[in-house]
Protein backbone atom coordinates (compact mmCIF):
# COMPACT_ATOMS: atom_id res chain seq x y z
CA UNK A 1 0.00 0.00 0.00
CA UNK A 2 2.58 2.38 0.67
CA UNK A 3 4.70 2.05 -2.65
CA UNK A 4 1.28 2.36 -4.19
CA UNK A 5 1.05 5.72 -2.54
CA UNK A 6 4.49 7.17 -3.08
CA UNK A 7 3.92 6.10 -7.09
CA UNK A 8 0.65 7.55 -6.90
CA UNK A 9 1.91 10.79 -5.26
CA UNK A 10 4.65 11.13 -7.39
CA UNK A 11 2.82 10.95 -10.61
CA UNK A 12 0.21 13.46 -9.22
CA UNK A 13 2.58 16.15 -8.71
CA UNK A 14 3.86 15.02 -12.26
CA UNK A 15 0.61 16.09 -13.52
CA UNK A 16 0.52 19.35 -11.81
CA UNK A 17 4.10 20.16 -12.39
CA UNK A 18 3.56 20.44 -16.17
CA UNK A 19 0.86 22.00 -18.12
CA UNK A 20 -1.03 18.88 -18.83
CA UNK A 21 -2.85 19.28 -15.93
CA UNK A 22 -4.18 22.57 -16.63
CA UNK A 23 -4.57 22.11 -19.93
CA UNK A 24 -7.35 19.06 -19.35
CA UNK A 25 -8.52 20.52 -16.79
CA UNK A 26 -9.92 23.50 -19.07
CA UNK A 27 -10.74 21.71 -21.96
CA UNK A 28 -12.74 19.36 -20.02
CA UNK A 29 -14.82 22.44 -18.06
CA UNK A 30 -15.26 23.93 -21.31
CA UNK A 31 -16.19 21.51 -23.04
CA UNK A 32 -18.86 19.16 -20.95
CA UNK A 33 -20.37 22.86 -19.92
CA UNK A 34 -20.62 23.70 -23.30
CA UNK A 35 -22.50 20.23 -24.94
CA UNK A 36 -24.68 20.42 -21.95
CA UNK A 37 -25.85 24.17 -22.95
CA UNK A 38 -25.72 23.73 -26.30
CA UNK A 39 -26.09 20.82 -27.51
CA UNK A 40 -28.14 19.51 -24.27
CA UNK A 41 -30.17 22.30 -24.58
CA UNK A 42 -29.86 22.89 -20.90
CA UNK A 43 -31.90 25.57 -20.69
CA UNK A 44 -34.71 24.93 -23.08
CA UNK A 45 -35.46 22.05 -21.33
CA UNK A 46 -36.61 24.27 -18.40
CA UNK A 47 -35.80 21.69 -16.07
CA UNK A 48 -33.82 21.22 -12.67
CA UNK A 49 -31.54 18.17 -13.58
CA UNK A 50 -28.11 17.69 -14.60
CA UNK A 51 -29.30 14.99 -16.97
CA UNK A 52 -27.77 16.60 -20.72
CA UNK A 53 -24.50 17.54 -18.57
CA UNK A 54 -23.92 13.93 -18.35
CA UNK A 55 -25.45 12.47 -21.23
CA UNK A 56 -22.17 13.94 -23.27
CA UNK A 57 -19.99 12.79 -20.82
CA UNK A 58 -18.77 9.47 -22.52
CA UNK A 59 -18.19 11.01 -25.53
CA UNK A 60 -16.26 13.43 -24.05
CA UNK A 61 -13.80 10.56 -22.16
CA UNK A 62 -13.74 8.58 -25.43
CA UNK A 63 -11.52 11.97 -26.60
CA UNK A 64 -9.92 13.25 -23.47
CA UNK A 65 -9.27 10.19 -21.25
CA UNK A 66 -7.01 8.12 -23.73
CA UNK A 67 -5.08 11.16 -24.01
CA UNK A 68 -4.18 10.93 -20.32
CA UNK A 69 -4.29 7.31 -20.63
CA UNK A 70 -1.74 7.48 -23.26
CA UNK A 71 1.57 7.92 -21.71
CA UNK A 72 0.56 6.19 -18.56
CA UNK A 73 3.53 3.48 -19.87
CA UNK A 74 4.52 4.78 -23.18
CA UNK A 75 6.19 7.80 -22.28
CA UNK A 76 8.00 5.72 -19.01
CA UNK A 77 9.41 3.25 -22.09
CA UNK A 78 9.97 5.90 -24.26
CA UNK A 79 11.85 8.05 -22.29
CA UNK A 80 14.12 4.58 -20.55
CA UNK A 81 12.77 5.56 -16.72
CA UNK A 82 10.63 2.13 -17.01
CA UNK A 83 13.57 0.45 -16.34
CA UNK A 84 14.39 2.88 -13.29
CA UNK A 85 11.30 2.52 -11.71
CA UNK A 86 10.84 -1.49 -12.34
CA UNK A 87 14.08 -1.84 -11.01
CA UNK A 88 12.89 -0.20 -7.81
CA UNK A 89 11.85 -2.93 -5.26
CA UNK A 90 8.26 -2.80 -5.89
CA UNK A 91 5.88 -4.81 -7.60
CA UNK A 92 4.97 -4.64 -10.96
CA UNK A 93 0.97 -4.51 -9.60
CA UNK A 94 1.80 -1.84 -7.27
CA UNK A 95 3.67 -0.06 -10.29
CA UNK A 96 0.42 -0.53 -12.18
CA UNK A 97 -1.95 0.25 -9.26
CA UNK A 98 -0.06 3.61 -8.44
CA UNK A 99 0.05 4.71 -11.69
CA UNK A 100 -3.82 3.77 -12.64
CA UNK A 101 -4.75 5.65 -9.53
CA UNK A 102 -3.11 8.78 -9.79
CA UNK A 103 -4.28 9.33 -13.17
CA UNK A 104 -7.89 8.05 -12.02
CA UNK A 105 -7.54 10.75 -9.17
CA UNK A 106 -7.02 13.41 -11.68
CA UNK A 107 -9.75 12.50 -13.72
CA UNK A 108 -11.70 12.41 -10.06
CA UNK A 109 -10.37 16.50 -9.21
CA UNK A 110 -11.65 17.21 -12.83
CA UNK A 111 -14.81 15.88 -12.19
CA UNK A 112 -14.83 17.62 -9.41
CA UNK A 113 -14.38 21.05 -10.60
CA UNK A 114 -17.87 20.85 -12.38
CA UNK A 115 -19.51 21.72 -9.29
CA UNK A 116 -20.27 25.05 -10.41
CA UNK A 117 -23.06 22.89 -12.82
CA UNK A 118 -24.54 21.31 -9.54
CA UNK A 119 -24.97 24.88 -7.66
CA UNK A 120 -26.59 26.56 -10.79
CA UNK A 121 -29.20 23.95 -11.11
CA UNK A 122 -29.50 24.28 -7.15
CA UNK A 123 -29.88 27.70 -7.62
CA UNK A 124 -32.73 27.95 -10.29
CA UNK A 125 -34.95 25.28 -9.25
CA UNK A 126 -34.67 22.36 -6.87
CA UNK A 127 -33.07 19.26 -8.81
CA UNK A 128 -33.10 15.56 -6.95
CA UNK A 129 -29.43 15.75 -5.50
CA UNK A 130 -29.90 12.04 -4.98
CA UNK A 131 -29.76 12.19 -9.23
CA UNK A 132 -27.15 14.26 -9.64
CA UNK A 133 -24.75 11.83 -6.82
CA UNK A 134 -25.92 8.78 -8.94
CA UNK A 135 -24.25 10.75 -11.67
CA UNK A 136 -21.48 11.94 -10.78
CA UNK A 137 -20.59 8.68 -9.48
CA UNK A 138 -21.24 7.04 -12.52
CA UNK A 139 -19.25 9.11 -14.43
CA UNK A 140 -16.49 8.59 -12.53
CA UNK A 141 -16.44 5.25 -12.65
CA UNK A 142 -16.79 4.85 -16.59
CA UNK A 143 -13.98 7.31 -16.44
CA UNK A 144 -12.40 4.65 -14.56
CA UNK A 145 -13.08 1.75 -16.78
CA UNK A 146 -11.82 4.20 -20.11
CA UNK A 147 -8.67 4.78 -18.37
CA UNK A 148 -8.13 1.34 -16.84
CA UNK A 149 -8.28 0.25 -20.76
CA UNK A 150 -5.66 3.41 -22.06
CA UNK A 151 -3.19 2.38 -19.22
CA UNK A 152 -3.33 -1.29 -20.50
CA UNK A 153 -2.82 -0.19 -23.84
CA UNK A 154 -0.45 2.01 -23.23
CA UNK A 155 1.65 -0.30 -21.94
CA UNK A 156 1.21 -2.72 -25.38
CA UNK A 157 3.98 0.48 -27.08
CA UNK A 158 6.25 3.23 -26.72
CA UNK A 159 4.71 5.49 -29.07
CA UNK A 160 1.66 7.61 -27.56
CA UNK A 161 -0.12 8.56 -30.45
CA UNK A 162 -0.60 4.72 -31.29
CA UNK A 163 -1.49 4.48 -27.91
CA UNK A 164 -4.35 7.18 -28.03
CA UNK A 165 -5.56 5.64 -31.07
CA UNK A 166 -5.53 2.48 -30.34
CA UNK A 167 -7.28 3.34 -26.65
CA UNK A 168 -9.62 5.63 -28.29
CA UNK A 169 -10.57 2.97 -30.83
CA UNK A 170 -11.25 0.31 -27.66
CA UNK A 171 -13.14 2.67 -26.00
CA UNK A 172 -14.87 3.70 -28.64
CA UNK A 173 -16.24 0.10 -29.26
CA UNK A 174 -17.16 -0.73 -25.16
CA UNK A 175 -19.03 2.51 -25.65
CA UNK A 176 -21.27 1.82 -28.87
CA UNK A 177 -21.24 -1.68 -28.51
CA UNK A 178 -25.30 -1.32 -27.08
CA UNK A 179 -26.07 0.29 -30.33
CA UNK A 180 -27.26 -1.68 -33.33
CA UNK A 181 -24.23 0.34 -35.54
CA UNK A 182 -21.71 -2.30 -33.54
CA UNK A 183 -24.79 -5.14 -33.12
CA UNK A 184 -25.77 -5.75 -36.56
CA UNK A 185 -22.15 -6.74 -37.57
CA UNK A 186 -22.19 -9.36 -35.49
CA UNK A 187 -25.95 -10.71 -35.38
CA UNK A 188 -25.39 -12.14 -39.34
CA UNK A 189 -22.97 -14.86 -37.70
CA UNK A 190 -22.40 -14.22 -34.13
CA UNK A 191 -24.48 -16.69 -31.79
CA UNK A 192 -27.44 -14.89 -29.80
CA UNK A 193 -25.49 -15.50 -26.30
CA UNK A 194 -22.50 -13.64 -28.16
CA UNK A 195 -24.32 -11.15 -29.16
CA UNK A 196 -26.49 -10.12 -26.31
CA UNK A 197 -22.79 -10.14 -23.91
CA UNK A 198 -21.47 -7.42 -26.25
CA UNK A 199 -24.36 -6.10 -25.93
CA UNK A 200 -24.45 -6.23 -22.32
CA UNK A 201 -20.63 -4.82 -22.43
CA UNK A 202 -21.98 -1.01 -23.49
CA UNK A 203 -21.14 1.89 -21.23
CA UNK A 204 -24.01 3.84 -23.02
CA UNK A 205 -26.36 1.05 -21.14
CA UNK A 206 -24.59 0.81 -18.14
CA UNK A 207 -24.09 4.46 -17.83
CA UNK A 208 -27.56 5.49 -18.85
CA UNK A 209 -28.58 3.18 -16.30
CA UNK A 210 -27.07 5.18 -13.60
CA UNK A 211 -28.27 8.62 -14.88
CA UNK A 212 -31.80 7.64 -13.84
CA UNK A 213 -30.96 7.82 -10.46
CA UNK A 214 -30.92 4.21 -9.83
CA UNK A 215 -27.85 3.28 -8.29
CA UNK A 216 -27.82 -0.66 -9.73
CA UNK A 217 -24.85 -2.50 -7.56
CA UNK A 218 -24.22 -4.62 -10.92
CA UNK A 219 -23.81 -1.75 -12.89
CA UNK A 220 -20.91 -0.35 -10.65
CA UNK A 221 -19.91 -4.26 -10.18
CA UNK A 222 -19.63 -3.73 -14.16
CA UNK A 223 -17.64 -1.10 -14.51
CA UNK A 224 -15.68 -2.46 -11.29
CA UNK A 225 -14.97 -5.44 -13.09
CA UNK A 226 -13.89 -4.13 -16.04
CA UNK A 227 -11.48 -1.81 -14.45
CA UNK A 228 -9.99 -4.79 -12.40
CA UNK A 229 -9.81 -6.93 -15.65
CA UNK A 230 -7.83 -3.97 -17.89
CA UNK A 231 -5.82 -3.71 -15.43
CA UNK A 232 -4.78 -7.21 -14.53
CA UNK A 233 -4.05 -7.98 -18.46
CA UNK A 234 -1.72 -4.64 -17.87
CA UNK A 235 0.55 -6.10 -15.45
CA UNK A 236 0.35 -9.21 -17.57
CA UNK A 237 1.22 -7.18 -20.51
CA UNK A 238 4.22 -5.53 -18.63
CA UNK A 239 5.65 -8.62 -17.18
CA UNK A 240 5.86 -10.79 -20.46
CA UNK A 241 7.78 -7.69 -22.28
CA UNK A 242 10.04 -7.97 -19.10
CA UNK A 243 10.76 -12.13 -20.19
CA UNK A 244 10.42 -11.27 -23.98
CA UNK B 1 53.41 -10.42 -40.25
CA UNK B 2 53.61 -10.40 -36.64
CA UNK B 3 52.61 -13.45 -34.13
CA UNK B 4 49.64 -12.01 -32.60
CA UNK B 5 47.90 -15.09 -31.42
CA UNK B 6 48.82 -17.02 -27.69
CA UNK B 7 46.35 -19.64 -28.48
CA UNK B 8 48.78 -21.55 -25.56
CA UNK B 9 48.35 -18.43 -23.34
CA UNK B 10 44.58 -17.94 -23.77
CA UNK B 11 44.10 -21.32 -23.26
CA UNK B 12 45.38 -21.53 -20.07
CA UNK B 13 43.71 -18.46 -18.47
CA UNK B 14 40.18 -19.92 -19.37
CA UNK B 15 41.59 -22.93 -18.09
CA UNK B 16 41.88 -20.78 -14.73
CA UNK B 17 38.50 -19.19 -14.93
CA UNK B 18 36.63 -22.28 -15.12
CA UNK B 19 38.34 -23.38 -11.81
CA UNK B 20 38.10 -20.02 -9.83
CA UNK B 21 34.28 -19.72 -10.64
CA UNK B 22 32.33 -21.37 -7.81
CA UNK B 23 29.83 -23.63 -8.91
CA UNK B 24 26.09 -22.59 -7.74
CA UNK B 25 25.07 -23.44 -4.59
CA UNK B 26 28.49 -23.02 -2.39
CA UNK B 27 28.51 -19.51 -2.50
CA UNK B 28 30.21 -18.32 0.22
CA UNK B 29 29.13 -14.84 1.67
CA UNK B 30 31.92 -12.46 -0.49
CA UNK B 31 30.03 -14.14 -3.62
CA UNK B 32 27.97 -11.35 -4.24
CA UNK B 33 26.90 -12.14 -8.02
CA UNK B 34 27.22 -15.13 -9.62
CA UNK B 35 25.79 -15.69 -13.44
CA UNK B 36 25.28 -19.35 -14.27
CA UNK B 37 24.90 -19.81 -17.83
CA UNK B 38 23.00 -17.01 -18.50
CA UNK B 39 21.17 -16.52 -21.97
CA UNK B 40 18.91 -14.10 -23.56
CA UNK B 41 17.09 -14.26 -26.50
CA UNK B 42 15.04 -11.74 -28.65
CA UNK B 43 13.08 -13.95 -30.93
CA UNK B 44 16.08 -15.52 -33.10
CA UNK B 45 18.29 -12.86 -31.83
CA UNK B 46 20.55 -14.31 -29.60
CA UNK B 47 21.82 -10.93 -27.04
CA UNK B 48 23.93 -12.82 -24.41
CA UNK B 49 25.55 -16.11 -24.81
CA UNK B 50 25.80 -18.66 -21.86
CA UNK B 51 27.73 -16.23 -19.72
CA UNK B 52 28.79 -17.20 -15.96
CA UNK B 53 31.09 -15.17 -13.64
CA UNK B 54 31.17 -13.85 -10.37
CA UNK B 55 31.97 -11.07 -8.61
CA UNK B 56 32.73 -10.53 -4.94
CA UNK B 57 32.84 -7.95 -2.37
CA UNK B 58 35.69 -5.66 -2.78
CA UNK B 59 35.99 -6.07 -6.76
CA UNK B 60 35.27 -3.45 -9.31
CA UNK B 61 33.99 -5.51 -12.36
CA UNK B 62 34.48 -3.60 -15.83
CA UNK B 63 32.45 -4.96 -18.86
CA UNK B 64 33.83 -4.39 -22.17
CA UNK B 65 32.52 -4.60 -25.70
CA UNK B 66 31.33 -3.30 -28.65
CA UNK B 67 28.02 -1.35 -29.03
CA UNK B 68 25.60 -4.37 -28.93
CA UNK B 69 27.61 -6.90 -27.43
CA UNK B 70 25.46 -7.64 -24.65
CA UNK B 71 26.13 -5.85 -21.82
CA UNK B 72 23.07 -3.65 -21.39
CA UNK B 73 21.14 -6.95 -21.55
CA UNK B 74 23.11 -8.81 -19.13
CA UNK B 75 22.90 -5.66 -16.63
CA UNK B 76 19.31 -5.67 -16.95
CA UNK B 77 18.79 -9.27 -16.15
CA UNK B 78 21.60 -8.84 -13.17
CA UNK B 79 19.09 -6.31 -12.10
CA UNK B 80 15.67 -7.92 -12.14
CA UNK B 81 14.76 -5.55 -15.45
CA UNK B 82 14.36 -8.10 -18.14
CA UNK B 83 14.11 -12.15 -17.39
CA UNK B 84 17.13 -14.55 -18.95
CA UNK B 85 15.43 -17.18 -21.45
CA UNK B 86 17.48 -19.59 -19.38
CA UNK B 87 20.56 -19.94 -16.82
CA UNK B 88 20.61 -18.08 -13.51
CA UNK B 89 21.54 -14.82 -11.75
CA UNK B 90 21.77 -14.86 -8.27
CA UNK B 91 22.48 -11.86 -5.73
CA UNK B 92 23.37 -12.65 -2.43
CA UNK B 93 22.42 -15.90 -3.13
CA UNK B 94 18.71 -14.91 -4.36
CA UNK B 95 17.74 -15.88 -7.72
CA UNK B 96 16.56 -12.74 -9.74
CA UNK B 97 13.51 -14.03 -10.99
CA UNK B 98 12.53 -15.69 -7.80
CA UNK B 99 13.24 -12.65 -5.23
CA UNK B 100 12.83 -9.57 -8.06
CA UNK B 101 12.14 -7.11 -4.95
CA UNK B 102 14.23 -8.11 -2.35
CA UNK B 103 17.14 -8.13 -4.90
CA UNK B 104 16.13 -5.08 -6.03
CA UNK B 105 16.64 -3.67 -2.35
CA UNK B 106 20.13 -4.46 -2.51
CA UNK B 107 21.25 -3.28 -5.94
CA UNK B 108 21.53 0.17 -6.71
CA UNK B 109 21.67 0.62 -10.82
CA UNK B 110 22.22 3.33 -12.78
CA UNK B 111 20.96 2.24 -16.24
CA UNK B 112 22.23 3.15 -20.13
CA UNK B 113 21.36 6.82 -20.94
CA UNK B 114 21.01 7.45 -17.24
CA UNK B 115 17.25 7.87 -17.67
CA UNK B 116 15.35 10.09 -15.04
CA UNK B 117 12.05 11.70 -14.77
CA UNK B 118 12.65 14.58 -16.59
CA UNK B 119 10.17 17.37 -15.05
CA UNK B 120 11.23 16.50 -11.71
CA UNK B 121 13.94 18.54 -9.59
CA UNK B 122 16.99 16.36 -8.62
CA UNK B 123 15.76 17.13 -4.94
CA UNK B 124 11.97 16.13 -5.59
CA UNK B 125 13.25 13.07 -7.69
CA UNK B 126 15.59 11.90 -4.88
CA UNK B 127 13.11 12.19 -2.60
CA UNK B 128 10.89 9.74 -4.24
CA UNK B 129 13.53 7.60 -4.71
CA UNK B 130 14.91 7.44 -0.83
CA UNK B 131 10.62 7.13 -0.09
CA UNK B 132 10.51 4.05 -2.30
CA UNK B 133 13.47 2.74 -0.60
CA UNK B 134 11.59 2.93 2.62
CA UNK B 135 13.48 5.80 4.27
CA UNK B 136 11.10 8.09 6.34
CA UNK B 137 11.01 11.57 7.64
CA UNK B 138 14.93 13.14 8.33
CA UNK B 139 16.19 10.11 6.91
CA UNK B 140 15.64 11.02 3.60
CA UNK B 141 16.94 14.58 3.97
CA UNK B 142 20.06 13.14 5.39
CA UNK B 143 20.63 10.88 2.65
CA UNK B 144 20.04 13.19 -0.20
CA UNK B 145 22.43 15.90 1.06
CA UNK B 146 24.93 12.94 1.82
CA UNK B 147 24.42 11.70 -1.77
CA UNK B 148 24.09 15.14 -3.42
CA UNK B 149 27.52 16.20 -1.80
CA UNK B 150 29.38 12.83 -3.23
CA UNK B 151 28.57 13.40 -6.71
CA UNK B 152 28.32 17.63 -6.18
CA UNK B 153 24.64 18.71 -7.53
CA UNK B 154 23.95 20.95 -4.50
CA UNK B 155 23.80 23.84 -7.15
CA UNK B 156 21.34 22.28 -8.98
CA UNK B 157 18.59 20.71 -6.51
CA UNK B 158 15.88 23.06 -7.39
CA UNK B 159 15.96 23.11 -11.07
CA UNK B 160 14.08 20.97 -13.21
CA UNK B 161 16.30 18.10 -14.43
CA UNK B 162 14.95 18.41 -18.25
CA UNK B 163 17.13 21.98 -17.77
CA UNK B 164 20.50 20.24 -16.57
CA UNK B 165 23.38 19.57 -18.78
CA UNK B 166 24.34 15.88 -20.01
CA UNK B 167 26.88 15.71 -16.77
CA UNK B 168 23.99 17.14 -14.54
CA UNK B 169 21.97 14.72 -15.46
CA UNK B 170 24.59 12.05 -15.36
CA UNK B 171 25.03 12.44 -11.61
CA UNK B 172 21.78 12.62 -10.58
CA UNK B 173 21.34 9.48 -12.09
CA UNK B 174 24.34 8.18 -9.89
CA UNK B 175 23.15 9.72 -6.77
CA UNK B 176 19.87 7.56 -7.39
CA UNK B 177 21.84 4.44 -7.49
CA UNK B 178 24.09 5.27 -4.45
CA UNK B 179 21.29 6.77 -2.71
CA UNK B 180 20.11 3.64 -0.09
CA UNK B 181 24.20 2.55 -0.09
CA UNK B 182 23.87 -0.34 -1.79
CA UNK B 183 26.23 -3.47 -1.16
CA UNK B 184 26.08 -4.32 -4.96
CA UNK B 185 26.40 -1.22 -7.54
CA UNK B 186 25.07 -1.90 -11.45
CA UNK B 187 26.50 1.16 -13.69
CA UNK B 188 26.15 1.04 -17.51
CA UNK B 189 29.00 4.35 -18.54
CA UNK B 190 28.53 5.98 -15.45
CA UNK B 191 31.05 8.60 -17.26
CA UNK B 192 29.76 8.99 -20.35
CA UNK B 193 29.26 12.44 -21.15
CA UNK B 194 31.28 13.68 -18.10
CA UNK B 195 33.88 15.90 -18.71
CA UNK B 196 37.24 14.83 -17.69
CA UNK B 197 37.76 16.21 -14.27
CA UNK B 198 33.51 14.84 -13.84
CA UNK B 199 35.20 11.55 -14.85
CA UNK B 200 38.21 11.57 -12.15
CA UNK B 201 35.73 12.78 -9.79
CA UNK B 202 33.54 9.95 -10.39
CA UNK B 203 35.98 6.90 -10.71
CA UNK B 204 37.56 8.34 -7.63
CA UNK B 205 34.03 7.88 -5.66
CA UNK B 206 33.80 4.19 -7.45
CA UNK B 207 37.27 3.76 -6.05
CA UNK B 208 36.50 4.79 -2.67
CA UNK B 209 33.02 2.53 -2.09
CA UNK B 210 34.41 -0.40 -3.67
CA UNK B 211 35.91 -1.71 -0.57
CA UNK B 212 32.88 -2.66 1.21
CA UNK B 213 31.09 -3.56 -2.47
CA UNK B 214 30.50 -4.92 -5.42
CA UNK B 215 30.37 -3.23 -8.38
CA UNK B 216 29.79 -3.90 -12.40
CA UNK B 217 30.35 -1.04 -14.32
CA UNK B 218 30.43 -1.12 -18.42
CA UNK B 219 32.26 1.27 -20.36
CA UNK B 220 33.94 1.15 -23.54
CA UNK B 221 36.70 4.06 -22.36
CA UNK B 222 39.80 1.70 -22.16
CA UNK B 223 41.48 3.68 -20.11
CA UNK B 224 38.31 3.47 -17.50
CA UNK B 225 38.98 0.20 -17.26
CA UNK B 226 42.90 0.51 -15.98
CA UNK B 227 41.89 3.41 -13.79
CA UNK B 228 39.20 1.44 -11.94
CA UNK B 229 38.63 -1.55 -12.44
CA UNK B 230 40.33 -4.95 -10.96
CA UNK B 231 38.89 -6.73 -13.28
CA UNK B 232 37.34 -6.68 -16.82
CA UNK B 233 35.78 -9.10 -18.91
CA UNK B 234 35.51 -8.49 -22.71
CA UNK B 235 32.40 -9.49 -23.94
CA UNK B 236 31.31 -9.70 -28.15
CA UNK B 237 28.63 -10.89 -29.62
CA UNK B 238 26.43 -12.24 -26.10
CA UNK B 239 29.79 -14.19 -25.34
CA UNK B 240 32.35 -13.80 -22.50
CA UNK B 241 35.66 -13.97 -24.34
CA UNK B 242 38.28 -12.87 -21.95
CA UNK B 243 37.71 -12.57 -17.69
CA UNK B 244 40.91 -11.13 -16.19
CA UNK B 245 42.66 -8.62 -14.82
CA UNK B 246 43.61 -4.64 -16.74
CA UNK B 247 47.26 -5.56 -16.24
CA UNK B 248 47.08 -9.49 -17.83
CA UNK B 249 44.98 -7.79 -20.51
CA UNK B 250 47.71 -4.86 -21.12
CA UNK B 251 50.05 -8.02 -21.52
CA UNK B 252 48.58 -9.45 -24.44
CA UNK B 253 48.82 -6.05 -26.33
CA UNK B 254 51.38 -6.51 -29.39
CA UNK B 255 53.70 -4.59 -28.50
CA UNK B 256 53.12 -4.84 -24.74
CA UNK B 257 57.01 -3.95 -22.91
CA UNK B 258 58.17 -3.27 -26.94
CA UNK B 259 61.40 -0.50 -26.77
CA UNK B 260 60.80 2.67 -28.74
CA UNK B 261 63.74 4.82 -30.66
CA UNK B 262 63.63 7.54 -32.71
CA UNK B 263 67.21 7.58 -34.64
CA UNK B 264 68.31 9.19 -37.81
CA UNK B 265 66.24 8.20 -41.36
CA UNK B 266 69.58 6.72 -43.19
CA UNK B 267 70.80 5.12 -40.12
CA UNK B 268 67.86 2.82 -39.25
CA UNK B 269 68.49 -0.06 -41.42
CA UNK B 270 71.83 0.07 -39.81
CA UNK B 271 70.60 0.17 -36.80
CA UNK B 272 67.62 -2.24 -37.19
CA UNK B 273 69.98 -5.08 -37.90
CA UNK B 274 72.12 -4.02 -34.98
CA UNK B 275 69.51 -4.71 -32.56
CA UNK B 276 67.81 -7.52 -34.17
CA UNK B 277 71.41 -9.39 -33.35
CA UNK B 278 69.86 -8.80 -29.53
CA UNK B 279 69.00 -11.95 -27.82
CA UNK B 280 65.87 -10.97 -26.22
CA UNK B 281 64.63 -8.97 -29.19
CA UNK B 282 61.67 -10.99 -31.07
CA UNK B 283 61.42 -8.65 -34.28
CA UNK B 284 62.07 -5.09 -35.03
CA UNK B 285 59.43 -2.55 -37.01
CA UNK B 286 60.40 0.72 -38.85
CA UNK B 287 57.75 3.32 -39.30
CA UNK B 288 58.28 7.04 -40.40
CA UNK B 289 58.07 9.76 -38.11
CA UNK B 290 56.40 12.90 -39.06
CA UNK B 291 59.68 14.85 -38.99
CA UNK B 292 61.35 12.37 -41.43
CA UNK B 293 63.07 10.39 -38.82
CA UNK B 294 62.45 6.87 -38.51
CA UNK B 295 60.66 5.30 -34.99
CA UNK B 296 61.65 1.47 -34.69
CA UNK B 297 59.58 -0.45 -32.75
CA UNK B 298 61.83 -3.45 -30.99
CA UNK B 299 59.27 -5.99 -29.83
CA UNK B 300 60.90 -8.51 -26.77
CA UNK B 301 60.62 -12.28 -26.83
CA UNK B 302 57.74 -13.20 -24.83
CA UNK B 303 58.14 -12.05 -20.95
CA UNK B 304 61.38 -10.30 -21.30
CA UNK B 305 62.65 -7.22 -20.51
CA UNK B 306 64.93 -5.15 -22.98
CA UNK B 307 65.28 -1.50 -22.59
CA UNK B 308 68.46 -1.75 -20.51
CA UNK B 309 69.95 -4.21 -23.22
CA UNK B 310 68.82 -2.09 -25.89
CA UNK B 311 70.27 1.46 -24.32
CA UNK B 312 73.21 -0.34 -23.88
CA UNK B 313 73.80 -1.62 -27.17
CA UNK B 314 72.83 2.03 -28.16
CA UNK B 315 75.59 3.54 -26.61
CA UNK B 316 78.35 1.24 -27.00
CA UNK B 317 77.86 1.26 -30.80
CA UNK B 318 77.56 5.13 -30.00
CA UNK B 319 74.51 5.50 -32.09
CA UNK B 320 72.63 9.12 -31.66
CA UNK B 321 68.80 8.25 -30.44
CA UNK B 322 66.09 11.17 -30.51
CA UNK B 323 64.16 9.43 -28.53
CA UNK B 324 63.44 6.49 -26.51
CA UNK B 325 60.62 4.55 -24.45
CA UNK B 326 59.28 1.59 -23.70
CA UNK B 327 55.23 1.17 -24.87
CA UNK B 328 53.31 -0.30 -22.14
CA UNK B 329 50.93 -1.69 -25.34
CA UNK B 330 47.23 -0.36 -25.18
CA UNK B 331 44.16 -2.26 -24.22
CA UNK B 332 43.07 -0.92 -27.40
CA UNK B 333 44.78 -3.38 -29.35
CA UNK B 334 44.10 -6.19 -27.03
CA UNK B 335 40.30 -5.18 -27.33
CA UNK B 336 40.22 -4.97 -30.98
CA UNK B 337 42.44 -8.41 -30.78
CA UNK B 338 39.93 -10.50 -28.53
CA UNK B 339 36.76 -9.06 -30.15
CA UNK B 340 37.74 -9.53 -33.83
CA UNK B 341 38.89 -12.88 -33.05
CA UNK B 342 35.88 -13.63 -31.35
CA UNK B 343 34.13 -12.73 -34.46
CA UNK B 344 35.49 -15.44 -36.72
CA UNK B 345 35.50 -17.89 -34.55
CA UNK B 346 32.03 -17.23 -33.91
CA UNK B 347 30.79 -18.61 -37.13
CA UNK B 348 28.59 -15.33 -37.40
CA UNK B 349 25.76 -16.54 -35.66
CA UNK B 350 24.40 -13.19 -34.82
CA UNK B 351 25.75 -10.86 -37.33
Amino acid sequence: MRNIAIIAKREIKGYFTTPLAYIFIVIFLAMSGAFAFYIGGFFNREQASLATFFLYHPWLYLMLVPAIAMRLWAEERKTGTIEILMTLPISTSEAVLGKYLAAWGFTGIALTLTFPMWITVNVLGEPDNGVILAGYLGSFFMAGAFLAIGSCISALTKNQVIAFIVAATVCFLFTMSGLELVLSFFRGWAPEILVRTIASMSFLTHFGAILKGVIDIRDLIFFGTLIAFWLFANVIIIDLKKAA
Amino acid sequence: MFDFGRPDEEAATGLNNKINRQPLGITTMAEKIVLNGLTKKFGPILAVDNISLSVATGEVLGFLGPNGAGKSTTMRMLTGFIEPTSGTAEVCGLDVTRHPVEIKRRIGYLPEGAPTYGDMTPESYLGFIAEIRGFNGPEIRRRIEAVTEKVDIGSVLRQPIDTLSKGFKRRVGLAQAMLHDPEILIMDEPTDGLDPNQKHQVRKLIREMSADRAIIISTHILEEVEAVCSRAVIIAHGRLLADSTPEELLSRAPDHNAVMITVDTNKSDAVKKTLEGLDAVKNTRSEKTANGATRLVIRPKKGKLIADDVSQLLRSKNIPVQEMFVERGSLDDVFRKITKDGKSAGGGTNA
